[in-house]
């Protein structure tokens, strides 16, 4: 076992907690809307929290399929441009480069930024296991323990994933390129656009604030 | 029809991670767009963290989450591992919750 992929496996199993929290949430609010089976199928062949989450709230306010499968899209379209920055530090063909882009979540993303907008295919593959299984499990004890189970907000387990995007965040933002500068602007639009646009709109557009990036270096 | 988003959006979510690295190729990327993909991680986690800390559906709210997860902010900042960073956060908006 190397070492990255050894490294990639603890880290993503301390990451693997609050996407399980996650899923027990997705679980507990989905069963009742789509029913446990279609939840945990859900879970299983989209393993997108992004996605999901968008869908269920369209469908929780009444929305229609068309507008709920949209709306999770919407929320997933950043990842057009996190597979355009990953798919160069992808050796091989260009079949084994898709492949490993259909691995990446947000979590082995940011774990496997190795600065420069270089990143490291071997984490984002050997992160991908545990993430798959925290998602699938969280979302099966959710959906099956939905009337029994504390709700998972009342365990504060919804501040679980706020706090690890900021571990994984700092340090990020000590790295060259002004990340500081895009991190408050990336803030001041998520907060501006969560009042007037759908599910999803807030942080693609923060995303799109990596186009600072285009002006040059200071 | 719950049956035909899932398929919906378990094909359009691969299809969306997949077009990207059909467009790019393995070509590397000229510096202007490596400096944009550098900054597309500290700028994707940003949004991610001040949606899910203050975002409840369209409105802005300053609820027992801002707490916690300003908690689990200072305890970072001080260097605490992640994982005592993370119970810590959930347990403080746990407690908030319990007492209003």
């Amino acid at each position: 076992m190397s070492s990255t992929k050894t490294q990639a496996v603890r880290a993503s199993a301390t990451l693997s907690l609050p996407t399980a929290a996650l899923g027990v949430t997705f679980g507990v609010l989905a069963a009742p809307i789509l029913g446990a089976l279609p939840a945990i199928v859900m879970s299983a062949v989209v393993w997108s929290g992004g996605a999901q989450f968008g869908a269920l709230t369209v469908l929780t306010g009444g929305g229609g399929v068309g507008l709920a499968a949209g709306t999770g899209l919407l929320a997933n379209a950043r990842f057009v441009p996190m597979g355009i920055g990953f798919a160069p530090s992808v050796s091989g063909s260009p079949v084994r480069r898709a492949l490993a882009a259909i691995l990446v979540v947000d979590a082995s993303f940011a774990l496997a930024h190795r600065g420069e907008g270089r990143f490291d295919p071997e984490v984002v593959v050997w992160s991908a296991p545990l993430q798959y299984l925290g998602w699938v499990l969280g979302t099966i004890a959710g959906a099956l323990g939905a009337s029994t189970l504390a709700s998972p907000t009342s365990l504060g387990l919804d501040v679980l994933f706020p706090v690890f995007y900021l571990g994984l965040l700092l340090p990020e933002l000590r790295a060259a390129g002004r990340p500081l500068a895009v991190a408050v602007a990336a803030a001041v639009v998520a907060l501006a656009l969560v009042p007037i646009t759908p599910e999803g709109v807030p942080v693609l557009a923060a995303a799109a604030t990596a186009l600072l990036g285009l002006k040059g270096q200071p | 029809m719950t049956w035909v988003l899932i398929l919906a959006l378990a094909a359009g979510t691969i299809a969306l991670k997949v077009v990207g690295p059909l467009i790019a190729g393995g070509a590397a990327p000229p510096p202007a767009l490596t400096r944009v993909i550098a900054l597309l991680t500290p700028a994707l986690l940003t949004g991610l963290v001040i949606t899910s800390t203050f975002a409840s559906s369209h409105d802005l709210v300053i609820d027992a989450r801002a707490a916690g997860v300003g908690l689990g902010l200072a305890l970072l900042l001080l260097r605490t591992p992640l994982l005592v960073a993370l119970v810590a956060a959930a347990a403080t908006a746990a407690a908030i919750r319990m007492l209003i």
